[in-house]
């Protein structure tokens, strides 16, 4: 603090968001205890325990914390970004045949006692390669070969991940999509995304029909506010998707007849695919002629959309492996399963929807602590939060991650630094995406994807990643108010 | 701030919402999850399905089902409780229920509110007992199993064991076992696991916050049925499986004996064996087991690889024929032997000289099938003797010999017949002729073969030349075999000269030619057994007894081979069990003028001359 520009200490660290970061430690700290405490035979800091060895890894973390805000350089990080990134995708790799098996995923080094897991730190090293490529003078998303680059950084390791049958930790890479959404890329991507997703539920829990219905409609609602047709769309085509939803319905009142009937008899898929092949090729022709970009794109489109409703049955049995299939299943309530595949889920449920709304109180827990739920101090850790802090808790919590997530994007934003600015991204949408698909699973919004709760769950190499990674953002970010 | 920046935070805004609201909904709209809490878990009890039978080619059981007890206790349960009342009604000593109950107490936190499993197999009558008394003893109950077994000693090796599955097991086999399963290790018991085993069932029940079972889960809809396992039909002959037990006991070897037109498997004894007292608790006998040198474990019927000795002359023979260097009527002499030059000779035994070639199989006469086997490497036909040697191998290999049979009796070994490759490493590729190798002409030297594959061979000569894949199990309601076990299998000499091998065998133990048989103790009258005996050098001390044998000569109802370790020549040991064998089979009964030679064998100990390890 020699320079008279310079900020003080109190100044630079975002200390908001150091706070936050206690906080939740804490918190999981607690909970973890909770969670194992049935043994009684041990005090929340034997190191026996969990709840002890998770408070090593808690004071190892926080160590680890502080060198990386205040002794490390903080332009080291971009310096490194490559060696690290290509370093940690061989272990990736190496995994794969020098691993042991946990749980039927290679994707553990063991040394003794101590295991690590390549797949928590590649989240960090591909974070620091794409906010050091994408925030190189000239890159644009827009330039296709650049685009290509950052595909295969994030696809790169992801594909490792899936190979190492971690799909859970594969997932969250997704959530790079919005870095790119904020650096530029096109929002319709995202759209589509979530169209998909949608068609492929649609399709399996309701019909076939239900899902080209809404695909068809997405399409034309699309085209039509893009070419300043939304009028249009409402008079004319909003009210003929209402009646065609509605046909078995109108089926049913005019024949008396089932839905079912009705799908057996008029066979609307067929129908659809006739008039599809009629349609096309005066449509691509009208396309061709006018070289009109949204006319072409919306044909692709449905027809992109089509393929992938009429062969979703075929994904869905022949390419999703077994285990992952039981789980889609459960979770679209197409299958009851309390013995298997549900009893996870069944069991969470219940332990968090037994809290109420202030919970059973610290150590109260019967759920938990009775070992009903599965793996309550790692991936099911929200159950005991559910349980012993009821909805105001869980609320708590909740609202934490997204001060957290809201904290590092805005930070992000007044960084002038792109390296900074893209690197927080990765930090928040990481976070995210381990918050919103490990509590949806935890409450049955989402399919069981073992993937840790940040910060809260039992483990060190969870904790230590996420530390790192919300360390170097703190340290980025410091770097940046030092000069204001 | 950027547009887009906005739009993130309010979707990160709207995701939390979804979460908040589905938090509101389980938490606090929704009761049904507080209700299911006071009932609060869901208890699976597993219902173990019955193994299916096994039974006999006619319908006898050979493996059954009977109860027993397994004594559960929940550690976390259990209040005070007079520990000598308990033990006394279990049948066992207060002190293992003291230790049992001091390592709960020592593993604790690892238990929780688990159940285990603290004693097993109690017999039905001290359940009763116990059960009486349960009221008395909180955390304590019995589970019904059913365990196997056994109303014939058919065997140890042959039926093979059940065991609790560990963790290699269950590795294994994913999602198959779960720890506490049991499963067929050996013999049928493995082989027909898949059929045996059945599926698991459970009963779902709620617990309350108590840990007290309340009810059943939806009234038992989501509950699933144990289904029992497949019976399943042997092709062995109880009856005759046992006495094989008994001819063999306190000798060290194996009797296989076949069905030749079906390819059955009628009895299969391995000697010494598992006893079937013990194989419904192995794990308890299992250290002795294993420490016995005789290895009891050791299934020599498909396991042991021995030399056939001269009952691999008629293989010899044939292959001779086939190929057109050896006709019936050709004489060779031998003097007390083969001499092979320096001065060497393979030995024979007294015998008339010249022979032709049934007299020569009749009297097993080692110089005539010296000569067959010259003739058959220095065939003029092929360019070395590595070519002859090859075609040789071929010939045998078409017998089944030198590689498993693919019967689907577990754990089959293929036995060993060199290549020409193997003499061209040992002795140079121009380092060797037919008199390196001359021991092969009687079945001796590199040469190793199953009793299964001796039996095989008996059946190929029993059917004038082909055979069915040796097998165990027989179509049944639900099951059926591997359609190859209904297939012939044809080695690659005719028919036409197998009429000879089934003539010299014949002669063999019914004489009626020049020189006289080496197996006239085989023979039954009325059942024209034909037979050929074997004496293979055992390095390990005397001789091993070598016997193979069908009946009758023109309908082969059953093809025995008896191999006995260090019990000297063929026709003192191997020749009396196999044909008693056969004549139990044959008549049901043993004549009485042959009780002498039963007599003979039962009380026989050959234990003595084996070598231990």
């Amino acid at each position: 603090m020699v320079n008279s520009s310079k900020r003080s200490l109190r100044q630079t660290v975002d200390w908001k968001l150091v706070i936050c970061y206690l906080l939740l430690v804490l918190i999981g700290w607690l909970n973890i205890y909770a969670s194992s405490h049935a043994s009684e035979t041990a005090g929340i800091l034997d190191f026996a325990t969990r709840s002890g060895k998770q408070f090593v890894w808690i004071l190892s973390g926080l160590g680890l914390g502080t060198l990386i805000l205040f002794l490390f350089n903080p332009r080291l990080w971009e310096v490194i970004s490559v060696p690290t990134y290509v370093l940690i995708l061989f272990l990736l790799v190496a995994v794969i045949f020098l691993g042991s098996e946990v749980k039927g995923s290679r994707s553990w080094f063991q040394f003794g006692p101590v295991s690590f897991q390549p797949a928590e730190v590649s989240k960090i090293t591909t974070s620091l390669l794409l906010a050091a490529v994408m925030s190189r003078q000239g890159f644009k998303l827009s330039n296709f070969k650049h685009l290509l680059l950052v595909a295969a950084i994030i696809a790169i390791p992801m594909l490792t991940i899936v190979a190492e049958s971690e799909t859970g930790s594969a997932l969250v890479y997704v959530g790079f999509i919005f870095v790119l959404y904020r650096e530029g890329f096109s929002g319709w991507f995202i759209a589509c995304i979530g169209l998909i997703i949608l068609l492929f539920i649609l399709t399996l829990t309701v019909s076939p029909y239900a899902a080209a219905l809404l695909l068809t409609a997405s399409v034309s609602f699309c085209y039509c506010t893009e070419n300043k047709l939304l009028r249009r769309w409402l008079i004319r085509e909003a009210p003929l998707f209402l009646l065609l939803i509605f046909l078995p319905k109108i089926w049913q009142w005019a024949g008396g007849e089932e839905p079912a009937g009705f799908f057996a008899k008029v066979k609307p898929m067929y129908v659809l695919v006739g008039m599809t092949l009629l349609a096309m090729p005066p449509l691509m022709l009208k396309a061709y002629r006018e070289r009109k970009f949204s006319r072409w794109a919306a044909i692709i489109a449905f027809l992109g959309g089509l393929v992938m409703i009429y062969s979703t049955e075929f994904i869905f049995n022949d390419v999703l492996q077994d285990h992952q299939r039981k789980r889609i299943e459960v979770l679209l309530g197409m299958k009851e399963d309390p013995a298997g595949v549900g009893y996870n889920v069944n069991q969470s449920m219940i332990a968090i929807g037994s809290g109420g709304l202030f919970g059973k109180g610290f150590l109260q827990g019967t759920q938990t602590t009775y070992g009903f739920v599965p793996e309550q101090s790692t991936d099911f850790i929200f159950c005991t939060v559910g349980e012993e802090w009821g909805f105001v808790g869980c609320l708590v919590v909740i609202l934490l991650y997204t001060f957290l997530i809201a904290r590092i994007i805005l930070d992000a934003e007044r960084c002038r630094e792109g390296f900074s600015r893209i690197y927080g991204y990765c930090v928040a949408s990481i976070i995210f995406m381990h918050l919103f698909i490990n509590i949806g699973m935890t409450i049955g919004l989402m399919p069981v994807i073992g993937i840790p709760l940040p910060l809260l769950s039992y483990g060190g190499s969870s904790l230590w990643s996420f530390t790192i990674l919300i360390f170097i953002f703190l340290a980025l970010y410091k770097e940046e108010n030092k000069y204001f | 701030m950027n547009n887009r920046t906005t739009k993130l935070l309010i979707g990160l805004g709207v995701a939390a919402g979804v979460l908040i609201i589905k938090l509101f909904v389980i938490q606090i709209l929704n009761d049904k999850y507080k209700r299911d809490a006071s009932n609060n878990s869901m208890v699976y009890d597993v219902i173990y399905p019955t193994r299916g039978i096994i039974y006999d080619r006619n319908g006898k059981i050979i493996v059954g089902n009977t109860v027993s007890y397994d004594i559960l206790v929940t550690p976390r349960e259990v209040q005070p409780f007079d520990t000598v009342q308990l033990a006394s009604s279990l049948g066992v000593s207060p002190d293992l229920i003291r230790e049992k109950m001091a390592e709960y107490r020592k593993n604790r936190s690892r238990i929780g509110y688990q159940t285990v499993v603290m004693l097993k197999k109690i017999p039905p009558e001290t359940y009763m007992q116990f059960a009486e008394l349960q009221y008395k003893f909180p955390g304590f109950r019995g589970q019904m199993r059913s365990i196997r077994s056994y109303p014939f000693n058919a065997g140890g090796n042959l039926l093979g064991y059940v065991s609790e599955v560990d963790a290699d097991f269950i590795k294994k086999h994913p999602g198959e076992y779960r720890s506490g399963d049991y499963a067929g290790k050996t013999g049928i018991e493995a082989a027909r696991e898949n059929d045996l085993k059945g599926e698991k069932g459970y009963h779902i029940y709620l617990r309350d916050s108590h840990n007290q079972i309340q009810n059943a889960y939806m009234n038992g809809e989501m509950d699933k049925e144990a289904v029992p396992g497949k019976d399943i039909v042997t092709t062995i002959d109880a009856e005759l499986q046992q006495y094989g037990q008994e001819l063999m006991q306190n000798k060290v070897g194996s009797v296989v004996a076949i069905e030749p037109a079906t390819g059955e498997i009628l009895a299969m004894v391995s000697s010494p064996g598992i006893d079937v007292d013990v194989l419904a608790d192995i794990s308890q006998h299992y250290s002795e087991i294993v420490k016995n040198p005789y290895k009891p474990m050791f299934n020599r019927t498909v396991q042991a690889s021995y030399p056939p000795g001269s009952v691999f002359k008629l293989v010899n023979g044939l292959i001779g024929l086939q190929e057109g260097v050896l006709k019936p009527s050709d004489r060779y002499p031998c003097s007390h032997g083969f001499p092979y030059g320096n001065g060497r000779r393979l030995g024979c035994h007294g015998h008339a000289s010249p022979l032709a070639l049934l007299d020569a199989i009749a009297t097993s006469c080692n110089g005539y099938f010296c000569y067959v086997f010259r003739n058959i490497l220095d065939n003029k036909k092929y360019d070395s003797i590595q070519d002859a040697f090859d075609v040789w191998r071929d010939y045998v290999s078409s017998f089944g010999f030198g590689h498993k049979l693919g019967s689907d009796f577990p754990a089959e070994l293929g036995g060993n017949i060199p290549t020409s490759n193997y003499y061209n490493k040992v002795y140079g590729k121009k380092g060797w002729k037919f008199t390196t190798i001359i021991s092969l002409s009687i079945g001796q030297g590199e040469i190793g073969v199953t009793p299964l594959h001796l039996a095989n061979l008996c059946a190929t000569v029993a059917n004038r030349g082909f055979y069915y894949i040796p097998h165990i199990v027989k179509d049944s309601p639900g099951i059926e075999i591997d359609p190859k076990y209904k297939e012939r299998v044809y080695p690659k000499v005719d028919s036409s000269y197998f009429k000879l091998a089934v003539q010299g065998m014949y002669m063999a133990v019914n004489g009626g030619g020049s020189a006289g048989g080496t197996a006239f103790a085989a023979a039954i009258p009325g059942k024209d057994v034909c037979g050929k005996t074997g004496t293979a050098q055992n390095p390990r001390g005397a001789d091993n007894s070598v016997f193979i044998c069908f009946a009758p000569k023109d309908d082969p109802k059953i093809a025995v081979a008896a191999y006995i370790e260090n019990a000297g020549f063929g026709a003192t040991w191997a020749c009396p069990i196999a044909s008693l064998l056969v004549e139990r089979y044959l008549t049901g009964e043993i004549r009485p003028e042959r009780k002498y030679v039963e007599d003979r064998v039962l009380q026989g100990n050959l234990m003595s001359r084996v070598k231990k390890d």
